[in-house]
């Protein structure tokens, strides 16, 4: 039996208290709330696959930058999403846009569809709540004013200018051999708008439009449309559609064996590593100028191995989201905040371009990043590669293509 | 379809509607009153098939062609002819009446009834579809954008609870439609034809007049549904207001509700807003949403033949006994 | 217009309505004899292609072979379907029906959302691009074998309806279902027996489209309504019907599509719809109302 001296009882009754205050979780180093995220995406309903695969990028972008300690500015605060499902409908997804204001989100990612993207970020607008585009091509979604949208991919506008420049500049190398396009596109937004664009375009690289051949959705059969682009005898066959009709016609004109310099697509649907692995023959060649990772980036080359080790397919809507995440991530970090009007702020003034897209430095111009840019591809046997701009290129572009014969 | 109803006591109307109205003030969210809105939205254009479907007997697959013609004519006299858009309203009431009488007309004229009408109007609507996305006054695909303008003149309310309050003056205008029909000759004649057309001929009444009127009717409901979808979306295109979508909807929430009653498609409405609502919200897995929309379509139809009327229905006193 | 061009959109048209007329067919039998608007009949067809899908990517049958066990499986889910589900709703309503195939339509196309995704699919066998020379045009063989075989098996349903005693037996109960009770005829096995045979047809389908096309759990929307006009334009309740009404409906979606552009031209299906039932409400073959 001892007595233990004032001090020292004074010493134990001291650090008892310490270990109590720093062991109670969270009093002394109190978590900062979380910063959500609304995903408003159409993971059922006749988009449902693109749906799904922007959900996945977004939620890999959400989980890599929790996982190396979130917002640093922001005392370490996390990132969580809030999972919406537009249905592919847009009155379902101003609901989700509704729902998620209750929840207290910070800013919302969407929409994938342009016609639900417009209303679902009015619906935003309402409470200047941070909008980020990752998938949308029509020029609508960026030219109303509205202060909370923000696409860091290039509308279709933007890509059609580019596809021109890329398409000019190999059709120059290979000695002008394209002097005539057929142009086949999907009836919606998307295909209309990028089609009507490119026919005022391709005369300035001295490309002849022959004919528009516009086409539903869904189109069963383009036998007829085939028998059409046959008679035309065009140089280049230059499509715009969604993932099911440009596999039927890819299909379609390989198997009617078709003779051109390139089948080309700006913004094609399917055209993706399932083309490639499903149907190799048809793949082969064929171009299109697309929103793509940068293939020289080991970051994005690792995310791809990832996602495809779980058995997915590392599609543009993957990384669009991703790195739509990643941008807002870091406006945060640069306004310190959540705040909407600061996070706004910082958004307009990004220079975000610590990314895995090919992009240029960020520049946002009325909500639209005036450095992004697609990039040409074309399939090989095996694999997906970009062929320009030379600074990301992975391989030569084969132009013309062989003939069938 | 459904034996003679009684009359809904007017208490009851007016107990509704003093619901209807307190729901934005006791539910100011944003979040909460577009779903009043919605729900009141679903049970107006609901109405416009109930009235042709339930009261008359005259199921439709292509209502949804009423509501488009309405959209885009609301929506052309604001863009094209840079008219008032509250000028859309009757516009869109017009038009949808006119196409209402167009496919009546052609249709009973040639004696379609039962699943040949109701699949007649289907074609119609996708007819109506192609050629929306084909012309240039529609924008063809590109679809057309209102400009955002808040504010009442302009047909767009800053506040949502301005649209909620148009769509309840719509709503309840559809509902006093209905029962008029209940209790008018003209929807006696409709019940009459819907149990069993040869007989209501022999018994005097011109079928195929009545027919076409409420099919003008419901069109013109239908339509200025269309008017109303497109100032509170601000942006339609082809298949968005053509798209066989909104026939479904509006045949749903009427028969899960309760076809050829006047509040079936207000009930429907709610049922399946809140369905929808619940369901997205509890369900993140792709697609589970739907599936469980989907069993509770086949349950609710398993046990209520009727649709949920009958829920209240084994409630009522029969009739005779007072209230 | 240019006469191979023309022969060549004649030949697309016709190879494409065996098709629709084999998918037409087993619609207008569920029509004919249970008179309900199958609206799963889109979501049936998906399911089927998702089993010829599996069975050659899994366990590596060939499609064509599939048949054999497709035609007999979708059989027995269509006799298991309208035993424990349709048929205990007939009681009721015809509209409830239509409600009830509605709602299932919905279930299963979500069902396969869960399980296979959303992504479309597409096979590739050796005589996948084997093309064949008809006249003018290039042909690819799978379409040749789709469409030879559609005919046939719509045919022999045709007969088979015809001849057999069953057959006999569907008919009695499609023209008049309280005598055919009446002469001792077990009408709801009957009715099972009609529903699980037009779910049949959509495996052969099946087996014949995927050679050539795509599969996703929304692709029941895409011959659907296609569907509905073939049984319409042909009559509900005949097989002639159907594959003539199948064949005019390819026609008529290749010369729209030629005459006025693969957009526009979808309208042709829909004008011949409204015309066929304005002018001839029971369609070409079809039983007077």
């Amino acid at each position: 039996m001892t007595t233990t001296s004032p001090l020292s009882r004074r010493l134990i009754l001291q650090a008892g208290a310490a270990t109590a205050v720093l062991g109670a979780p969270g009093l002394l180093l109190a978590q900062p709330k979380p910063i959500k995220i609304g995903l408003v995406h159409p993971v059922s309903g006749g988009l449902a696959y693109s749906g799904g695969q922007s959900r996945m990028g977004a939620q890999m972008a959400i989980d890599e930058i929790n996982a190396a300690g979130g917002i640093k500015s922001m005392g370490g605060a996390k990132l969580e999403a809030l999972l919406g499902d537009s249905q592919s409908r847009p009155e379902v997804g101003v609901s989700e846009v509704e729902r998620m204001q209750q929840e207290g989100v910070s800013a919302y990612l969407g929409c994938f569809a342009s016609g639900i993207a417009l209303p679902a970020t009015q619906a935003a607008a309402k409470y200047n709540t941070p909008f980020l585009i990752d998938v949308g091509a029509s020029d609508l979604i960026v030219t109303r004013g509205l202060k909370n949208v923000f696409r860091f991919k290039p509308g279709f506008g933007a890509c059609v200018d580019d596809a021109i420049v890329a398409l000019g500049e190999i059709n120059k190398a290979a000695g002008g051999v394209a002097k005539t396009a057929v142009l086949v596109h999907e009836e919606s937004e998307f295909g209309t708008g990028t089609a009507k664009l490119l026919a005022g375009k391709l005369p300035g690289i001295n490309i002849q439009p022959l004919e528009t051949i516009k086409h539903a959705n869904p189109t069963r059969d383009f036998s007829n449309v085939a028998l059409r682009i046959k008679g035309l005898k065009p140089d280049l066959v230059i499509m715009s559609n969604y993932q099911n009709e440009y596999v039927l016609l890819a299909r379609t004109l390989h198997q009617q064996k078709v003779d051109v310099a390139a089948m080309f697509s700006v913004l094609g649907g399917g055209f993706n590593f399932k083309l490639v692995q499903e149907q190799p023959d048809v793949a082969l060649n064929m171009m299109d100028f697309n929103h793509w990772y940068n293939p020289r980036n080991p970051k994005a080359v690792d995310m791809r191995k990832r996602v495809e080790a779980k058995g997915g397919l590392f599609t543009f809507e993957v990384y669009l989201s991703y790195t739509s995440i990643m941008l807002y991530a870091d406006a945060l970090q640069r306004a310190g905040s959540a705040d909407k009007e600061k996070a706004i702020a910082a958004l307009e003034s990004s220079t975000f371009s610590d990314h895995i897209l090919p992009y240029g430095p960020t520049k946002f111009v009325n909500g639209q990043n005036q450095g992004g840019k697609g990039a040409l591809l074309q399939a090989s046997r095996t694999d997906i590669n970009v062929v320009w701009p030379d600074q990301f290129a992975a391989a030569k572009p084969v132009f013309p293509r062989p003939k069938f014969s | 379809m459904n034996s003679v109803l009684q009359p809904i006591p007017w208490k009851l109307h007016l107990a509704v509607l003093a619901v209807a109205i307190a729901f934005p003030f006791v539910f100011p969210s944003n979040f909460m009153v577009n779903f009043g809105v919605l729900a009141l939205f679903y049970a107006f254009i609901g109405q416009s098939w109930n009235i042709a479907g339930g009261f008359a007997g005259q199921l439709s697959f292509g209502h949804v062609a009423f509501f488009g013609v309405g959209a885009y004519a609301s929506t052309i006299v604001q863009m094209r002819l840079g008219l008032s858009p509250w000028l859309g309203l009757p516009a869109s009431a017009l038009a949808g009446a006119a196409v209402g009488g167009i496919i009546a007309a052609l249709s009973f004229r040639a004696g379609l009834k039962g699943s040949y009408f109701a699949l007649i109007t289907l074609a119609f609507a996708e007819v109506l579809r192609i050629v929306a996305n084909s012309i240039g006054i529609t924008g063809g695909g590109l679809g057309m954008l209102i400009p955002m303008k808040a504010g009442a003149g302009n047909f767009q309310f800053a506040d949502r609870s301005g649209f909620y309050f148009l769509i309840l003056a719509l709503a309840v205008l559809s509902i006093a439609l209905a029962e008029w029909l209940q209790r008018s000759r003209f929807g006696a004649h409709l019940a009459a034809i819907r149990e069993n057309e040869d007989a209501a001929r022999a018994l005097g009444i011109n079928v195929f007049v009545e027919k076409v009127k409420v099919m003008v009717l419901s069109g013109a409901i239908g339509g200025v549904g269309g008017c109303f979808f497109a100032q509170y979306f601000l942006y339609i295109d082809p298949l968005i207001v053509f798209g066989v979508d909104k026939s479904v909807e509006m045949l749903l929430v009427s028969m899960i509700g309760g076809a050829g009653t006047v509040y079936g498609p207000l009930v429907g409405a709610l049922l399946l807003a809140l369905v929808s609502d619940v369901t997205r919200v509890l369900t993140q897995i792709q697609g589970l949403s739907l599936v469980l929309y989907g069993s509770l379509l086949v349950v609710i139809i398993a046990f209520l033949p009727n649709g949920l009327i009958d829920l209240f229905r084994r409630r009522a006193k029969p009739a005779g006994e007072k209230d | 217009m240019d006469a191979t061009i023309f022969a060549s959109a004649a030949i697309n048209g016709l190879l494409l309505g065996g098709i629709y007329t084999l998918v037409a067919s087993g619609l207008t039998l569920i029509y004919g004899v249970l008179h309900i608007i199958n609206f799963a009949h889109g979501s049936m067809l998906m399911l089927a292609m998702f089993g010829v899908y599996y069975l050659l990517t899994k366990l590596g049958i060939d499609p064509y072979l599939s048949m054999l066990i497709m035609v007999p499986g979708m059989f027995l889910l269509g006799y298991v379907i309208y035993k424990g589900l349709i048929g205990r709703l007939s009681s009721g309503k015809d509209e409830n029906i239509l409600l009830v195939t509605l709602g299932l339509s919905i279930l299963i196309e979500n069902l396969a959302l869960m399980f296979f995704k959303g992504d479309s699919r597409t096979i590739s066998v050796s005589y996948s691009d084997r093309m064949i020379e008809l006249g003018p045009t290039l042909v690819p063989l799978p379409k040749l074998i789709a469409f030879v075989v559609s005919l046939a098996l719509c045919a022999a349903l045709g007969l088979y309806i015809q001849r057999t005693d069953i057959g006999r037996a569907i008919r009695a109960v499609a023209k008049e279902r309280v005598g055919a009770r009446l002469v001792g005829i077990d009408v709801e096995h009957i009715f099972a027996i009609s529903y699980g045979i037009g779910l049949a047809t959509l495996g052969a389908a099946a087996c014949l489209l995927m050679p050539m096309f795509y599969v996703s759990p929304t692709i029941g929307h895409v011959f659907v309504l296609v569907a509905f006009t073939v049984v319409v334009l042909g009559g509900m309740g005949s097989f002639l019907g159907a594959i003539v009404g199948g064949l005019i409906v390819g026609l008529t979606e290749s010369f729209g599509g030629l005459l006025l552009g693969e957009s526009l031209g979808q309208i042709g299906i829909s004008l011949i719809f409204i015309l066929i039932l304005l002018l001839r409400p029971s369609g070409l073959f079809g039983a007077k109302q």
